[in-house]
């Protein structure tokens, strides 16, 4: 098994992710650079956090066109995991990979800080080992994570099971306190209709400690499912 | 100024100065020569009128891995690793363009850090502002959070921690100070040094351009009343660049190629090639036509004196250059050789076959005149009182739990969650403690050691009384650290004045000073590196003196930490060291004030003080307490008010006030005092601890479940209600 966190330039999250992969759950990782287009060797490949190319133009726009999204793509094709986490969420909607947009958070301001997140399907390798209506709780920090879809695609999303995680208080009630920026039906993460790429705005690999901020593990649940389903496709 | 023959008034110079320049050459300057001396010798970049005075800090202990000099300080914390840190002040841009001038403040400490060779895992900054409801004080202040956010944000460095205070002294000159820490591997430490002549001199990161013009002589004399003319002089950031330079620079330290670095901070290339051969007793020949620039028409004395953001100047052995350029641009920078040491001691700024300029390198680093200034002792200083009691509306039955909301809603105290949830704190997954504590925690991984960071400086305390103001702003920083469990180890140090040149101004800095230098010898540590920001005023008016102080405390097992909140229902709630109701200078005095008398601001024992640290430190050790926080601004009741709030629980304390006004009692500022909590079960070891420090304490009462704060008979309330006053946003605030 092995694990692949992409580093563009601006990427800020790739040693975080490798660090939750590599020192807490203790999985084979390698860095991809982001002019690499050889992803055969990896089970799941992760598109981490940060400020690709400074968020110039938009979020993910330019990192969009890097040669290992084009690869990426293809692996796509083939089945290949994929977790797109911040500003990899917002790579994957750039690159069509999952649709919609993200548009500035409703505050038009930076939010970091921890947030609460039901489970809505477990219909996705890394919710697997979930509960559907689990509570979990994990830290955002995003300026656009404010996710957007038209009514059309919207009802599609929920029709085929596509709305992964939403925002919700802490007793898991969706409505607007819970909300940090304002997205769409409180989405925090979809998966595609082949359901093997995820994108979400919420932070994993920032609650896989005890010892760090408020103590979640919340995070290793997400990535131990996509390890537990690479181990069982073998 | 190419055309006409400037004199060396317009480059900041005195008649003096111009003399001894012409006898160090032997000549006449000429005009970019006259540039690189104006810009070198301003007070910015020489220290010329603090030099002395500075020399009167403890710089030097067995733990200083690199004292002040470089371009940050380095302290031992074990484990053959050191922390480098550094704070700064961005004061003056960010009056005239807070977004960018707060940002490239960021920037600028950022690169200091990394330059060091360490990598950079923590901000802090300490930020001071006029009365929130005057004239352009939100618009300072939004642009100044948004500037520090953006650029923090975008280079993955988390602002874990920080202090903001409103005072109408500094309405028309904001101070924006920005500190930053990283982990450096001990035998790893980068210096600014040129090596032996025949090494080459590259310049990488950014293409130089017009911006930031003389930022450095800028930020050496008063602000005017058009400071927009001044905009120019203001650098622009591109922290996506500066994300860059980071990952660059520390892989290009890795393949051991890089002999010697510096920033181009201030000053820009004058400063960073100067002082680099200066160090090493060289010289250095540049050759304009190699450096990339944005802007072919830029003139010589431009491109010596910009300050164009996310440059570099590194020092390589020629058979090195490729593997140094190759790192660089595999991240997409340029790295450009642009010349080489020399060993003649001189700077030499060349065009091509021209030379347009030549000084001795020492001269312009090192031997800028010293002035020991006349200070004086302020007049006002003769009218500071001590406030008496009685001078209190001494009516019964004021409604004490009405007074602590109004407290608690002040700029100065409300909870500054609006503030650092617009910051990253949290990447590079080391944050321990969150935001909102009396100290900041990160965890040194590969290590079960954890740093604790604070920034102390109260501008009030030390305006009333600038020696003790700014001991007591030592004590204060140290005391946090010493919450979160951490022992103080170093102390990085900003001091932000009026004009120096006005007696009563110098003798405020040389006090305060002396008063960070007894308390740094008192807690027996050392100021590792720090900042002097002179000519804070406007319109003729100086700032408080303020002093800041940046400290750092280690851990030394991660886990064993506290904070501020209450956690269990039944704990105890303690307090370690004595009230006497010292109420001048408070926050609470503030509040109610009508003259303009100025009143002595508490004193400190030392020896308490010092014990205290050693009985909490203990605590937290042998895991009995369950959290601690130090009692300042506003009082005894604000810090409890705090402990409930940060843990959403409430507190039921039986107490009694003898001998004192009970606001005396709830909302007097007297130092030394820590609020712990702690089981029942643990009471009797930690009164056994207590005795061995000599230590008062006061059992307060407990902690509860129900949400309701009740102080005695003066204070009922529901935290509801307080948290509406306290969690208010900046934004709602009336300005």
């Amino acid at each position: 098994m092995k694990f692949g966190v992409v580093v563009f330039p601006g990427s800020n999250c790739d040693q975080d992710c490798f660090y939750a992969l590599n020192n807490v759950l203790e999985v084979p990782v390698n860095y991809i650079w982001h002019r690499n287009q050889n992803l055969e060797d990896y089970d799941c490949i992760v598109l981490p956090g940060g400020f690709s190319y400074g968020d110039y133009l938009r979020p993910g726009a330019i990192a969009r066109f890097s040669p290992v999204i084009e690869s990426v793509v293809n692996y796509v094709e083939k089945g290949g995991l994929v977790l797109g986490i911040c500003n990899g969420f917002q790579i994957l909607l750039e690159a069509g990979l999952l649709p919609g947009a993200m548009i500035k958070n409703e505050s038009l301001k930076f939010v970091c800080r921890d947030i609460y997140l039901r489970v809505e399907s477990t219909e996705s390798p890394f919710t697997e080992d979930c509960e559907e209506g689990e509570i979990l709780s994990m830290p955002v920090a995003h300026k656009d994570g404010n996710y957007f879809i038209d009514e059309e695609n919207l009802i599609k999303l929920k029709e085929r099971d596509q709305i992964v995680l939403r925002y919700v208080s802490s007793d898991g009630t969706e409505n607007e306190t819970g909300n940090p920026n304002g997205a769409i039906d409180n989405i925090a993460a979809i998966t595609n209709r082949q359901r093997n790429v995820l994108g979400m705005m919420p932070h994993p690999e920032r609650s896989v400690e005890k010892l760090l901020g408020s103590g979640s593990e919340d995070g290793l649940k997400l990535l131990l499912s996509a390890v537990s389903f690479i181990k069982e496709r073998g | 100024m190419s055309s006409g023959q400037p004199s060396y008034k317009e480059y900041g110079l005195s008649r003096k100065e111009y003399e001894q320049i012409k006898n160090i050459l032997s000549r006449k300057p000429n005009n970019l020569e006259l540039a690189l001396f104006g810009v070198m010798w301003s007070e910015h970049c020489s220290y010329k009128h603090s030099k002395k005075t500075l020399r009167l800090l403890p710089t030097e202990g067995k733990q200083v891995v690199v004292g002040p000099g470089e371009n940050a300080g380095v302290v031992d914390i074990g484990d053959d690793l050191g922390i480098a840190m550094k704070v700064e002040s961005h004061n003056h841009p960010s009056a005239v363009e807070p977004y960018q001038g707060a940002a490239t403040g960021v920037g600028g400490i950022i690169r200091d850090i990394f330059t060091m060779g360490a990598r950079p895992i923590g901000l802090l900054n300490s930020l001071r502002f006029g009365e929130f409801d005057q004239d352009r004080v939100p618009y300072l202040f939004n642009n100044v959070i948004s500037g520090i956010a953006d650029y923090g944000n975008c280079v993955g460095i988390p602002t874990v921690g920080g202090e903001v205070y409103f005072e109408g002294a500094y309405a028309g000159n904001p101070l924006v100070n920005v500190m930053c820490v990283g982990v450096v591997k001990k035998n790893e430490v980068m210096l600014g040094t040129a090596g032996q002549p025949g090494n080459i001199v590259l310049a990488a990161g950014a293409a130089t351009g017009r911006d930031g013009i003389q930022g450095a002589s800028f930020a050496s004399e008063e602000l005017g009343e058009d400071t927009e003319e001044d905009r120019p002089a203001v650098q622009v950031g591109d922290p996506f660049l500066e994300k860059l330079l980071i990952e660059a620079t520390l892989e290009a330290f890795s393949t051991d190629a890089v002999i010697g670095i510096q920033d181009m901070g201030a000053a820009g290339l004058t400063s960073s090639s100067c002082e680099m051969a200066a160090r090493s007793g060289v010289g250095m020949e540049l050759d304009l036509l190699s450096l990339p620039l944005r802007d072919e028409n830029i003139e010589p004395w431009e491109i010596m004196l910009s300050e164009s953001q996310e440059r570099m100047l590194i020092v390589c052995e020629e058979e090195r250059v490729d593997e140094i350029k190759s790192v660089y641009n595999k991240w997409d920078l340029e790295a450009e050789v642009i010349g080489r040491v020399t060993d003649d001691g001189q700077l030499r700024i060349k065009k091509g076959k021209d030379t347009l300029a030549e000084v001795p390198a020492r001269f312009l680093a090192d031997d800028a005149p010293e002035y020991d200034p006349p200070a004086k002792r302020p007049e006002y200083l003769d009218k500071v009182e001590n406030f008496s009691h009685h001078q209190l509306d001494l009516e019964k039955n004021k409604n004490y739990s009405n007074i602590l909301l109004k407290l608690i809603s002040r700029p100065n105290i409300i909870s500054r969650s609006w503030i650092y949830e617009q910051f990253d704190h949290m990447v590079r997954n080391n944050t321990v403690l969150l935001p909102g504590s009396d100290a900041a925690v990160l965890r040194i991984k590969g290590t079960d050691k954890a740093a604790a960071l604070a920034m102390d400086g109260n501008g009030r305390y030390c305006y009333a009384d600038p020696r003790e103001g700014a001991r007591l702003s030592v004590f204060e920083a140290a005391r946090n650290v010493v919450c979160s469990g951490a022992c103080p180890l170093a102390v990085t140090d900003c001091l932000n004045f009026g004009s120096p040149e006005n007696p009563e101004i110098f003798w405020q800095f040389k006090e305060s000073v002396k008063g960070i230098g007894e308390a740094c010898r008192e807690l027996g540590i050392s100021v590792i590196s720090g900042n002097v920001s002179f000519y804070n005023e406007s319109r003729s008016q100086a700032v408080y003196p303020t002093p800041v102080i940046g400290m750092l405390g280690v851990i030394d097992d991660v886990n064993n930490y506290t904070d501020r909140a209450f956690k269990n229902p039944g704990d105890i709630i303690v307090l370690c060291g004595k009230t006497k109701g010292h109420l001048g200078s408070s926050e609470y005095l503030k509040m109610i004030q009508e003259d303009e008398n100025v009143y002595y601001p508490p004193s400190i024992d030392c020896e308490k003080e010092l014990k205290l640290h050693e009985l909490i430190l203990d605590a937290v050790k042998s895991n009995i307490i369950n959290s601690a926080h130090d009692c300042s601004d506003g009082g005894l009741a604000t810090a409890l008010s705090e402990c409930c709030l940060s843990g959403s629980l409430g507190a039921k304390l039986d107490i009694k006030i003898d001998g004192m006004p009970p606001e005396a009692y709830l909302f007097g500022e007297d130092q030394s005092r820590i609020i712990i909590s702690l089981n029942e079960r643990d009471l009797d070891d930690f009164k056994m601890l207590a005795r061995r420090y000599n230590i008062d304490l006061t059992l307060l009462g407990h902690v509860c479940s129900k949400p309701r704060l009740v102080i005695g008979n003066y204070i009922d309330l529901f935290l509801e209600e307080m948290n509406d006053k306290w969690s208010k946003n900046f934004a709602d605030l009336p300005s």
